[in-house]
């Protein structure tokens, strides 16, 4: 394996992408779990695809943006979709969750406008949905690279506003943080972590790898950064699992990632229960 | 002479349908210890939260330590803990020291990481609610009254000039309620705190306050907690309805 990646550059362009993205999705992943945005960014990956498949549509039909990495207006979609998500749930203030329909259905339509649209795309439109381990190119690479210096910024310099956010909205606010504002920039940096990850687990998969490898770390934690620490691990485990599957059996590497970290999930709830089981035998 | 803490100048809320608050002016002196009294609905919460800043009256004005509200900077002076607190996401990971040392966020400013004092601040906020021993448990495995008890330390952590309760010893068990209504008034005495609490505890915090607020939409009373029994039977009856026998002995047990 290691062979392969140091002689084929869109391996190491797919492993480079997938171990910077196990480590964003799942920080990340942490905070929207205990946020409970877990299908905002379902939403947000379809929206994704809609621009995914509109910036493919139009470097097909303007000459002048034939070479457009899709990747771009990718996550201008998203970042859209995630400021237009956030309007929607100040008008519904009491039914915030209305806005995850209606801007993933948007999503959809008009992806499947722009798919059909855009000729030859059905070749393309497996490795969008599922991942690709060949499809990564090193401008990929690059944008998901900048996108993680982004991220890690981000958390680094608000994290104990992000926690105090995260844990209980309105002491935030009372408390005089920027709240409103530190949740915007919290939106805006999903959408781009949800575009980035795109590539290597596929639109479909993305909020797996942001709330699978959490949901399991949850089960075994008691503080919050042990919880960050062992969801990226976990994280980590699945996408290297799933790639290098995904390479010896050609298959689409967002099912393995995903699959793999579903297994990892199974296996922490087992090991749970029969600690559980151990304790009280040892009590009684 | 020093500007109150809080000032609140002719206000009124209303929310969508409901008339919250009407004509109200009240002010609160460092030092106080002042109980917001009043039935169900009566405006009580929506009142600290205008003082709190989280909703922006309909009408009039606030001023925070003789500053406009809208330009005041140091909410790191003020500290709450909310009605329903326990209405945090219950499942929520995080130690708890972690959610006690939250509340040093703003007092430790943007772009800051916690000092290294941190810790021992936490500490010394639990001991106050007498929770040292929980520090490395999780919130999510706590009883509701132990993460009262947590979000009041939280409250605590940054030393607030003035500490805005809303029923904090919802959940808690009657010997603690003693207990945590006396750290409230060692608070005041010996730190200085100055404490606005709303409460339906009345008989057991009458001993402990200076100053009661009767509130419903306006303030039907504010003043020294001796001066209660000057109310006529009419405001009462105007304050609270039919139950107000309970709340007749405040002003005159001590008056
Ligand atoms: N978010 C809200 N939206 C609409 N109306 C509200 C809202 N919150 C409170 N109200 C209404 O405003 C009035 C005052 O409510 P508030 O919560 O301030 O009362 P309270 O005195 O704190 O009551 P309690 O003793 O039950 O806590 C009530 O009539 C209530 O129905
Ligand atoms: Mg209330």
């Amino acid at each position: 394996m290691i062979e392969a990646i140091l002689s084929y550059e869109f391996l190491q362009n797919a492993f480079a992408a997938g171990l910077i993205i196990g480590i964003i999705a799942p920080l990340l992943g942490v905070f929207i779990v205990v946020r409970r945005l877990s299908l905002i960014a379902d939403a947000l990956s379809h929206v994704t695809l809609a621009g995914i498949a509109g910036s493919l549509y139009l470097s097909q039909s303007v000459a002048s943006l034939a070479l457009l990495n899709p990747l771009f207006l990718g996550i201008a979609a998203s970042v859209a979709g995630s400021v237009l998500i956030e309007r929607l749930r100040s008008l519904y203030k009491h039914y915030e969750e209305l806005a995850i329909p209606i801007i993933l259905s948007a999503g959809i339509g008009f992806g499947a406008i722009f798919i059909s649209l855009a000729q030859g795309f059905s070749n393309d439109l497996f490795g969008y949905l599922f991942g690709s381990v060949s499809a990564v190119s090193r401008e990929d690479l690059l944008i998901v690279a900048g996108i993680a210096v982004v991220v890690l910024a981000f958390i680094y310099f608000f994290f104990k506003e992000l926690f105090v956010l995260s844990f209980d909205d309105e002491y935030a606010r009372a408390s005089g943080l920027p709240a409103k504002w530190i949740h915007f920039m919290f939106m805006i940096i999903t959408a781009l972590v949800i575009a980035g990850s795109m590539r290597i687990v596929g639109i479909l998969l993305v909020s797996s790898l942001m709330t699978i490898p959490v949901a399991t770390a949850m089960r075994v934690t008691k503080s919050f950064k042990q919880t960050i620490i062992l969801s990226i691990v976990f994280g980590e485990i699945s996408v290297i699992t799933g790639l290098v599957t995904a390479f010896y059996f050609d298959l689409a590497p967002g099912g393995t990632i995903v699959v793999t970290s579903i297994f990892l999930l199974l296996l922490v709830i087992i090991y749970k229960k029969i600690m559980v089981s151990l304790k009280k035998g040892a009590i009684a | 002479m020093v500007a109150p803490l809080i000032d609140i100048k002719d206000i009124s809320f209303e929310y969508e349908q409901t008339k919250a608050l009407h004509n109200i002016s009240m002010k609160v002196e460092e030092g106080d210890f002042l109980a917001i009294l009043g039935p169900n609905g009566s405006g009580k919460s929506t009142l600290l939260k205008i003082m709190l800043g989280l909703i922006k009256p309909s009408k009039g004005k606030i001023e925070l330590f003789g500053v406009d509200a809208k330009n005041f900077k140091n909410r790191e002076w003020i500290g709450y803990v909310s009605q329903k607190s326990n209405s945090f996401n219950s499942g929520f990971p995080a130690t708890v020291e972690e959610v006690v040392a939250g509340g040093l966020a703003k007092k430790t400013g943007l772009f800051h990481r916690l000092p290294k004092s941190a810790h021992q601040q936490v500490a010394e906020a639990l001991e106050a609610v007498g929770m040292q021993d929980f520090m490395g448990r999780s919130v999510s495995e706590l009883s509701g009254g132990q993460q009262q008890r947590i979000f009041i330390a939280r409250a605590l952590v940054a030393k607030p000039k003035i500490l805005i309760l809303d029923e904090p010893t919802v959940g808690v068990d009657h010997q603690n309620v003693q207990a945590f209504y006396d750290m409230l008034a060692s608070l005041n005495r010996d730190k200085n705190i100055t404490l606005v609490l709303v409460t339906h505890d009345v008989d057991t915090v009458t001993d402990r306050i200076t100053h009661v607020a009767c509130l419903n939409q306006t303030i039907h009373f504010h003043g020294f907690k001796e001066q209660l029994h000057t109310m006529s039977d009419e405001q009462r009856e105007a304050w609270y309805g039919h139950s107000v026998r309970k709340i007749h002995h405040i002003g005159g047990s001590h008056a």
